[in-house]
This record gives C-alpha cells, sequence and structure tokens, in this order.
C-alpha cells in the first residue's frame, strides 16, 4: 500500500521583551538559576499577574505578518496541572479567544509553492526548567525562564513530507526574525517546534491517529524525527499493529523517537478564563500603529526586487532569507548605482560562500556593502574583470583595504590598450602555430584554447571581450 | 448526575491530594449535597446570555516591558522547604 | 478609650494625650488579657507593632500625621505583610513569613497606623463560621459558646471584644458582612475593583474583596480613604479619581430628616423563607428607623437571590481549585516529611496541608472545570451570575439603595453547622448576590434578638450601586447617629 504522510506543527516563539509578560523580571538568558525570578515567576501567594505591552504588540506584528484575523478581544484563560517547572500549578494562556486568528505562510519546496494555513497563534507564558544531576534521586528548578513571553503559532495539517515541515519551519524562523519578534536562538530553545505525524493510506482524506514529537530545536533533527516517526508508523501499522495517540521525544544520539513515560491519566487541562486578567482589546487604532512599525514583509520585498532589480525569483527569494542579507543587498546595490544582478551575483556568490566558510553572520562580514560596492564598480568599469575581482575580493576580506587601492598596489588593472591587446595576441599566435592550423580546419574549440592562452599571456589582465574581438578579426 | 467514591479519587488525584478509601467514601456523602444544591441551577433557561466573568465592563491593561525587578532569590529561598545551588528541590522529575 | 472612634483616637493622639506607644501597648495589654480566650490574633509581634508606634510618633510630632496615624489596626491574616507571619488561616502557610507587603499593608503603614497583629480566619477564608481556621475557632465575644462568622471571624471578635481600634477584613461571599452581623458592628465590603488585591491571598479572584471592619460608619469612611485606589499591579484594579468617604457624613447631621428624598428597596426575597422571626424583626425595626429618617421604602424584586448560591458555589470553587494549585510544597510552605516520589510528595504535602473545607471546596472545583462538565456548571454559573447581576440593575431603577437582613440568623453554636456544609453555605443567602454582582455592600448594628436568654446582634444589610461607597456610609451614618447600637460592647472585655 502507498501511505502518505500528514504532518501540522506547533511552534512555541520566544518573543523579544526584555520583562516577563505578566512581570517585571528580566527575561536575559543564562543568568543564574532563580535569579531573575521575582515574586510573580515563582508564585509568592497573593502575587497578580499584569500583561506586557510588548508581548502583544509582537503578537500583532505576527498577525499582520501572515495576514491573519486578528481578534479585537481576546481572552486569556489558565490550563492547570501540576509540574515543578510550572510555579502557579497552571499556566496562562490562551484557549478559546486568541489574539490572532486564521492567516497563512507560502513556503516553497524545490520548484513548488504550497501555501499552509496557520490555525491561530496565541499567548502565553513559558514554563521554568528542571535541572537534573543535583542531588541524588533530585531534580533542580530554576524559575528564571517561568513568565518569558511566548508566542504559540499552530498550523493546519497541511505539510505532507518532512521537507515541507522543515521548510514551513524555516521560513516562520525566518520570518519572526525578520518582524524582530523572536532572536530565533534555537539552541536557547527561543524557537522550539511540536511536530504531529500521522500516516494514512494515500487517497484517503481521513487523518489517522497522530503522535506528538515534541520539543524539536534543530532542522536537522526535525526532517530526522519525522522521517523516523513516519516509517515507524507505517511499519507498525503494516505488521498489523495501532498508532496510539502520544507524546514521543526525539533522541538525537540514535535516532529514534520514543513515547513520554505514559501519563497516568489523560490530560484534564480544566482550561477556563483567568479571573486575575481582563480581556485583552486591540482596536484598529492599535494594529495601524503596529503596521506602521512593520517592516517590509519578504514576500513584499522579493516582489519589489523582481519588478524593480529585474531579479528572478529565485535570486529574490535567496536574498530575502534574512533582513540582514537583504538589507546588506540593497545597500550595495544603492552604492553601487549599477546593474543589480551583478550586485546580486556577488552577495549570493562570493560573498554568501565567505560567510559559509568562515560560520559568520552577514552582519560579521568583513567587506562591507559599500566596500563591495567599491568593487563592483571596478567590474563595472572594466578596471577589472570578474576573475581579477575575486582576487582583489579575497583581499579585501582579509582586510588589505578598499578595492581600488588594492588594485593599484597590485597592479591589477586591466589591460584595455588596443595596441597592448594585439601585441600579447600577434606573441601567443606565434607561439601556437598548431592551435592556429586546427582552428582553421575547422575545429572551433582551439578558438577558446587561444582566448586562454592570451588571458594566461596577460596574467588576466587582458579585457576578454576585447581579446575576443581582435583575436577574431586576426583569424578572421 | 451521580458520584461515586471512583469519581471521588479520580478527582483527588487530579487536585492532587491524597485520599484513603474512607475519606473518599465520607467525602462523597459531603459532596453529593453540595452538587444537590447546584443542580437547582438547571432549572434556568440560559439561552442566548452572555457569560459574566468580570463584574466591570473594563479591558485589561497593558504594563509598558521595563525590567523593575532586581534578584530577590536568597530572600525568597529562605522560606523555601529545600534549595540547592540557587535551585528548587525536589524529587526526581521524570519526562 | 476602647470604644473612642477612630477622630476620637487620632485627636488624643494629636493633642497628646496619649502617645501612640501608650495606645499600642494598651491594646496588646488587652490581646495579651483576652486572646487566649477568643483567639482572635494568629500572630501578635509586640516588638513590631510598638517600632510602628514609634515612628508614628514621630510623625505625630513632626506634623506629618494623617487621620490614622499611631492609631493600632488589625490585619486578617490574608494579607502578606513583609516579615510577618502570614498564615492565610492554613498549616499550609503555618510557618510563611511574608517576604513582601500586600497593596493594603503598604497603604495603611503609608498612612502611618499601626499593624496591630495577624486576625484569625477560615482557613484560605473559606467558612462562616472560622471554625475552619488550622489555628482554631474564634469565640464570639458577645456569648463564647457561639462562632463570630467568618471568614474575617477573628477580626470580627478583635473588633468586637475592641482588641484593636479597627481591622481589616475580606469578602468573598460574605466575609466581611455576616461576622459584622454576627458580632455586632460596622463592616463593608466595597464595589469589586476599588481596593487593590495585589499581596491578599487568592480565594475567588473575581469576587474577592478587601474591606473595612470598625465600630461606625465614620470609621469605616476613614479606612475606606486609606485602603481604597488604584493600583498598577491588579490588572482588575479601577483607575478612578482618589475619593473622601468622609464627604457626606456631616451633610445631614443637623436635620430632622436627614435622609429625606432617599428611595429604600426591601427586596421581597430576602424577607421571605429561610429568614429567622426573630432576626427579621429587627431588620424591619432598623428599616422603620429609616422611613423616620425620611427615607421612603419601596417594595423591590431579586427575583434570582436564591440562585446566588449554587451559581457561588460553583464559581468560588472552581477558581480556589486553581488559586490554590500553587501549594504544592516546591518554594515555600508545607511539604511532606515523608514520601517516595514527586507525585507522592504533591499527594502527601496537600493532602496534610489543606483542611476537611478546602479539600472539599477543591475538589468540588476540580470537578465542575473538569472535561465534560465546563458548560454544565462553569458556563452556566456564568450566565446565571448575569442574570443576577441584572436583577440589581433592575432593582437600582426603582430605588437608591437596598436594604434587608444581612445573615438569616444570628451567631450560631461552634460545631452546631460543621458537618453539613450546605447548611453552613446558606448563611451567606443574601450577602453573595452582591459579590457575584460586583456591588459594595455593608453589614451595620440594627439591634439584637434574643437567643436563649442571651442577647445576640443583628446586623442590617445596606447594598448599593457601584462606587455608591460615600452615601452608604453617610445613610449608615445617619442612623448611627439616632441609635446606639453600634457603641454597645458585649459584657467582659472592658
Amino acid at each position: 500500500m502507498e501511505w502518505e504522510v500528514v504532518i501540522g506543527l506547533e511552534t512555541h516563539t520566544q518573543l523579544r521583551t526584555k520583562s516577563k509578560i505578566f512581570s517585571g523580571a528580566s527575561t536575559t538568558y543564562g543568568a543564574e538559576p532563580n535569579t531573575q525570578a521575582c515574586e510573580v515567576s515563582i508564585a509568592l501567594p497573593g502575587v497578580l499577574p499584569v500583561l506586557n505591552k510588548e508581548a502583544v504588540k509582537c503578537a500583532i506584528k505576527f498577525g499582520l505578518a501572515v495576514n491573519a484575523e486578528i481578534a479585537p478581544r481576546s481572552v486569556f484563560a489558565r490550563k492547570n496541572y501540576f509540574y515543578p517547572d510550572l510555579p502557579k500549578g497552571y499556566q496562562i494562556s490562551q484557549y478559546e479567544l486568541p489574539v490572532v486568528g486564521k492567516g497563512s505562510l507560502t513556503i516553497q519546496v524545490g520548484d513548488t509553492e504550497k501555501t499552509i494555513r496557520i490555525t491561530r497563534a496565541h499567548l502565553e507564558e513559558d514554563a521554568g526548567k528542571s535541572v537534573h544531576g543535583a542531588q541524588e534521586g533530585m531534580s533542580g528548578i530554576d524559575l528564571n525562564r517561568a513568565g518569558t513571553p511566548l508566542l504559540e503559532i499552530v498550523t493546519e495539517p497541511d505539510m505532507r513530507s518532512a521537507a515541507e515541515a522543515v521548510a514551513y519551519a524555516k521560513k516562520l524562523h525566518e520570518l519572526v526574525q525578520w518582524i524582530g519578534i523572536c532572536d530565533g536562538n534555537m539552541q536557547e530553545g527561543s524557537f522550539r517546534c511540536d511536530v504531529n505525524v500521522s500516516v494514512r493510506p494515500k487517497g484517503s482524506d481521513k487523518l489517522g491517529t497522530r503522535r506528538e514529537i515534541k520539543n524539536l530545536n534543530s532542522f536537522k533533527f526535525m526532517q530526522q524525527a519525522i522521517e523516523y516517526e513516519t516509517r515507524w508508523q507505517i511499519e507498525t501499522l503494516e505488521d498489523g499493529g495501532k498508532i496510539e495517540q502520544a507524546t514521543v521525544l526525539f533522541n538525537p544520539d540514535t535516532g529514534e523517537t520514543r513515547s513520554m513515560r505514559s501519563k497516568e491519566e489523560a490530560n484534564d487541562y480544566r482550561y477556563f478564563p483567568d479571573p486575575d486578567l481582563l480581556p485583552l482589546e486591540i482596536t484598529e487604532v492599535d494594529k495601524s500603529a503596529v503596521e506602521a512599525e512593520m517592516p517590509e514583509l519578504p514576500q513584499a520585498m522579493v516582489a519589489r526586487f523582481v519588478s524593480d532589480y529585474k531579479l528572478s525569483a529565485y535570486d529574490a527569494d535567496t536574498l530575502t532569507s534574512s533582513r540582514a542579507i537583504a538589507d546588506y543587498f540593497e545597500a550595495t546595490v544603492k552604492a553601487f548605482g549599477g546593474e543589480p544582478k551583478l550586485a546580486a551575483n556577488w552577495v549570493m556568490g562570493s560573498v554568501a560562500a565567505k560567510l559559509n566558510e568562515e560560520d559568520k553572520d552577514i552582519s560579521a562580514s568583513p567587506v562591507s556593502s559599500t566596500q563591495l560596492a567599491g568593487l563592483l564598480k571596478r567590474i563595472a568599469d572594466n578596471t577589472i574583470s570578474n576573475k581579477i575581482a575575486r582576487e582583489v575580493f579575497d583581499a579585501m576580506w582579509a582586510g588589505e583595504g578598499e578595492a581600488d587601492a588594492i588594485i593599484e598596489k597590485k597592479g591589477l588593472k586591466q589591460v584595455t590598450d588596443s595596441g597592448a591587446i594585439e601585441a600579447i595576441i600577434d606573441e601567443v599566435l606565434a607561439a601556437n602555430v598548431a592551435m592556429v592550423e586546427e582552428f582553421k580546419a575547422g575545429k572551433e574549440k582551439a578558438f577558446n584554447a587561444l582566448v586562454g592562452q592570451c588571458m594566461k599571456a596577460s596574467k588576466g589582465k587582458a579585457n576578454p571581450a576585447q581579446v575576443n574581438e581582435v583575436l577574431k578579426k586576426k583569424l578572421g | 448526575m451521580s458520584l461515586s467514591t471512583t469519581d471521588v479519587k479520580r478527582i483527588a488525584h487530579l487536585a492532587r491530594i491524597e485520599i484513603s478509601d474512607t475519606e473518599a467514601e465520607a467525602t462523597l456523602q459531603k459532596l453529593t449535597g453540595i452538587l444537590g444544591l447546584i443542580e437547582q441551577m438547571q432549572a434556568v433557561d440560559t439561552t442566548g446570555i452572555t457569560p459574566m466573568s468580570h463584574s466591570q465592563d473594563v479591558t485589561q491593561r497593558l504594563r509598558e516591558d521595563v525590567v523593575t525587578k532586581t534578584n530577590q532569590r536568597e530572600e525568597f529561598q529562605k522560606i523555601a522547604p529545600a534549595t540547592e545551588n540557587g535551585l528548587y528541590l525536589v524529587p526526581k522529575v521524570i519526562e | 478609650m476602647i470604644n473612642s472612634s477612630l477622630k476620637q483616637l487620632g485627636a488624643m493622639l494629636a493633642s497628646k494625650q496619649i502617645s501612640s506607644v501608650e495606645m499600642t501597648q494598651e491594646f496588646l495589654d488587652r490581646i495579651a488579657q483576652h486572646n487566649a480566650e477568643l483567639n482572635a490574633y494568629i500572630t501578635v509581634d509586640a516588638e513590631k507593632s510598638l517600632a510602628q508606634a514609634v515612628a508614628a510618633d514621630q510623625r505625630i510630632a513632626n506634623g506629618t500625621a494623617e487621620p490614622l496615624t499611631g492609631i493600632p489596626i488589625a490585619q486578617k491574616d490574608i494579607f502578606v505583610a513583609k516579615g510577618w507571619k502570614t498564615t492565610c488561616g492554613s498549616r499550609m502557610l503555618e510557618n510563611f513569613i511574608g517576604p513582601y507587603d500586600a497593596s493594603v499593608i503598604e497603604r495603611f503603614d503609608a498612612a502611618g497606623a499601626v499593624n496591630l497583629g495577624k486576625t484569625n480566619m477560615d482557613e484560605f477564608a473559606m467558612g462562616s463560621s472560622n471554625e475552619t481556621s488550622y489555628f482554631g475557632g474564634v469565640k464570639n465575644p458577645w456569648d463564647r459558646s457561639r462562632v463570630p462568622g467568618g471568614s474575617s471571624g477573628g477580626s470580627a471578635a478583635a473588633v468586637a471584644a475592641r482588641l484593636c481600634a479597627a481591622a481589616t477584613g475580606t469578602d468573598t461571599g460574605g466575609s466581611i458582612r455576616q461576622p459584622a452581623s454576627l458580632c455586632g458592628f460596622s463592616g463593608l465590603k466595597p464595589t469589586y475593583g476599588l481596593v487593590s488585591r495585589y499581596g491578599m491571598i487568592a480565594f475567588a479572584s473575581s469576587l474577592d474583596q478587601a474591606g473595612p471592619m470598625a465600630k461606625s460608619c465614620e470609621d469605616m469612611a476613614l479606612m475606606m480613604n486609606v485602603m481604597t485606589g488604584f493600583d498598577e499591579r491588579d490588572s482588575t484594579s479601577l483607575q478612578r479619581d482618589k475619593e473622601d468617604y468622609t464627604r457626606d457624613l456631616a451633610k445631614h447631621e443637623s436635620s430632622d430628616r436627614p435622609l429625606a428624598g432617599l428611595k429604600v428597596g426591601q427586596p421581597r426575597e430576602f424577607f421571605a423563607e429561610g429568614l429567622d422571626a426573630t432576626v427579621a424583626k429587627v431588620v424591619q425595626d432598623a428599616i422603620e428607623q429609616y422611613r423616620k429618617l425620611g427615607a421612603e421604602i419601596v417594595d423591590i424584586s431579586l427575583p434570582n437571590t436564591k440562585l446566588s448560591i449554587p451559581v457561588y458555589y460553583v464559581l468560588a470553587p472552581a477558581e480556589a481549585s486553581s488559586n490554590l494549585s500553587r501549594y504544592d510544597g516546591v518554594r515555600y510552605g508545607h511539604r511532606a516529611a515523608q514520601y517516595t516520589d514527586l507525585m507522592d510528595m504533591y499527594c502527601k504535602t496537600r493532602a496534610e496541608g489543606f483542611g476537611a473545607e478546602v479539600k472539599r471546596r477543591i475538589l468540588i472545583g476540580t470537578y465542575v472545570l473538569s472535561a465534560g462538565y465546563y458548560d454544565a456548571y462553569y458556563l452556566k454559573a456564568q450566565q446565571i451570575r448575569r442574570l443576577i447581576a441584572q436583577d440589581f440593575e433592575q432593582a437600582f431603577k426603582q430605588c437608591d439603595i437596598i436594604m434587608g437582613p444581612t445573615a438569616p440568623g444570628t451567631a450560631f453554636r461552634a460545631g452546631e453547622k460543621t458537618n453539613d456544609p450546605v447548611a453552613m453555605y446558606l448563611e451567606d443567602l443574601y450577602t453573595i448576590a452582591v459579590n457575584l454582582a460586583g456591588l459594595p455592600g455593608m453589614s451595620i448594628p440594627a439591634g439584637f434578638a434574643e437567643v436563649e436568654g442571651k442577647n445576640l446582634p443583628v446586623g442590617l444589610q445596606v447594598i448599593g450601586n457601584y462606587f455608591d461607597e460615600a452615601r452608604m456610609l453617610n445613610v449608615g451614618h445617619a442612623y448611627q447617629q439616632v441609635t446606639d447600637w453600634h457603641t454597645r460592647m458585649p459584657e467582659g472585655i472592658a
């Protein structure tokens, strides 16, 4: 039988606020245990929550970015369960009336575009952390993270492969950083995905029983976990087994998923509206104010790059993979003033390769956009060839200075003087009689070899177009 | 709606309150009385009535995003049952 | 001195007739003398109280005193106070030393009042007789075989026996008014949202409200001036201009008919079955007195009164079950000594830390919120809550103020209702609806009913429209100008 996998994601995005969602405690990562756990974070008797304005703003930004309905009135609810990292014995979340309603996000998998429907996004507070290995048989509880604002983003079960799920997660990861609501740091847990996986016979419109893979904090693990889980579910069904609804964890060491310790009872969270908080009202005015602060969104930017800079959709998409890259590209184009495609090629080519090689972010690039533009100008005005430009670029990367200075110092200026070029060509023709003969006998390839020889003789400095032209004339 | 001791024990477990069989039995009687009282509500037709969560029709006030709290760990952990190296200690948490 | 009003005490301090230290010491001596029997206070800390009195005397000396500066006030042990043991009447918090100050505590501190001690109460404010306190029941100073009412029973006994100048209480379903009625003094539950709940240990968040418990309406007005006000730490605190609750008190003092033009609604349902006949008589007499003061009495109906009890016993336990989940033995409070694992630690800690009534309410609350029952109970209760609020809205179209009994009877004997929670819950028949609607309600002494040869106090309940506390206090004050019920003291406490 042919099987189809059905995947939906729930992503916990830590919002980039200075203080917690319901108190004035700091959200800075990595502090000493419980030094950022104020009376509200540790749920002392009598304390009360007050909602952080910035967290609400982040939710509105996200809603606008995915074209979602933003609820004019949403409600905070208590999700009741006991866990040592949950100090109040309930998590303040949103249940029936979330702040962000239906929206969508378009992803690109290979050549195909696909729209993933977003069911909802709601504000809630993060829990603390259990630290093991404190004392034998004991766990230590650190509540620094308790109360950090989260936006939980839930999709419809719209993805049909691990690749699609990863593409969605990456796109979402890009977007939340783009609009500045999340730092995207997956190692620190700022962006965590729960993936719901089920399988069904291809063609069926009924959903299979799903298992939820919890807390994936890397795209690689996500891919592996979904692939393993899918295989496991198919094998189980083909062996005549049944899938039981379960929460599973992925073990990166074995590449396998395993069921969490089975709960002694089904979860019964006893949601009800939090009486300590009032309904959250978001007016059109609030929305417009946030909208005015919103950066241009990647999708709009792609469209603009295609129409204004005449870039291909692929190039535009690549250049908008992060706001920093897009900004770098645009700054380069502006300083350069020439053909945007040339700038695009350089940003996606040499710049990206170097960054990749050195595992650097574009913000740490040793070659600034202005410096890159300086180099591009010399390519455009034929001072240097593309090939020489790469040499200059490497020197710039190594901190040897501006393009012009390097070209000057190293004498890399392209030879465009037709007399000089003719002299080089004559020399090459004289030294390669056999090749000339071959060409004349109809071997087109010999022509390219001769061009190569000329370039080599000029140490790459001759203008290739000119060499071509003169050589043709001479052989013609 | 009638409650059984099994129900009482299930609810007690959900609320994380240890309850013996005899306690469950005694509790059952009292809870049944209270639920009988509560049952009076079912006679009222509430179709179309908006539930009331708060007595005033006001909306949530928002706080500026400012860090106002300082480290009070020492003070707060003075009243904790068990701590070590700034962590609250509990019997091992198993996932 | 012990029967003096707050205003008189303030004047005595201002004129240096007595210092705050002396006044505080005198109340501490009275507590030392009577508390062993009455059990009104859980915690008394003479050193702390006297230190505050010293500071108050300095304020009086340098001319920065406010009306309550130097006056000893008892605080219900539900308010977290920094450095003070704050138990909420529970074993769970038996050794809990408050690491911060509740808003109410801060406000009294800022006013220069002296915290005289923390008063006994039903555990987590769940009870109507103070018998659920882990620290033992409180005796009614009028008849020590009887309960003072609850949950603010300790504050009630302290005010009635003059073991403080005034006290604070909290009222979720009648916990200020019912003990005020049973102990013969004045108690006011303000409009929900007027007094910050920050630092007041939560029972049922959407109903809890703190208020004054004092000898007279005039005293309560002074207390309200201190207690009310916007607090940004409580999302349900209302942003309103500060009021002076004493402003109307002197208005009609010289008139024969000071309340001419006032329409008093008398709800039929408050005088129906369930009301003790002797109590009914006292309340009717009080209302008759109001007619003499110029008020017009109109018959009104609050048809859903009876439903307020079932609605309350869904909503309050539901909120409480969640509010009390934080007591898990991890960060503070009681932790069981013996346990096998985390689950066992939770279950034993909570089984040991909570008393029977609290556990019962947690179980009810857990049940009504659990899967499959939410709509039938919680949602339904919230819908009827609206109907109850609408009853008052209609009523206030026909009258300015509502009057009736506070409690269906007088103080009952200790142990009389402890085995029948439903009978105990009916104690709050006339008070609960006010909390559900979020309205202000007050109980003032209206006389005595003879029960088994003893005279027991009876309270008159006065219910006002939202934010109408100043008028209510004026209405109560007018009555207290022509009656002396509020000045009567129980025997054997002088």
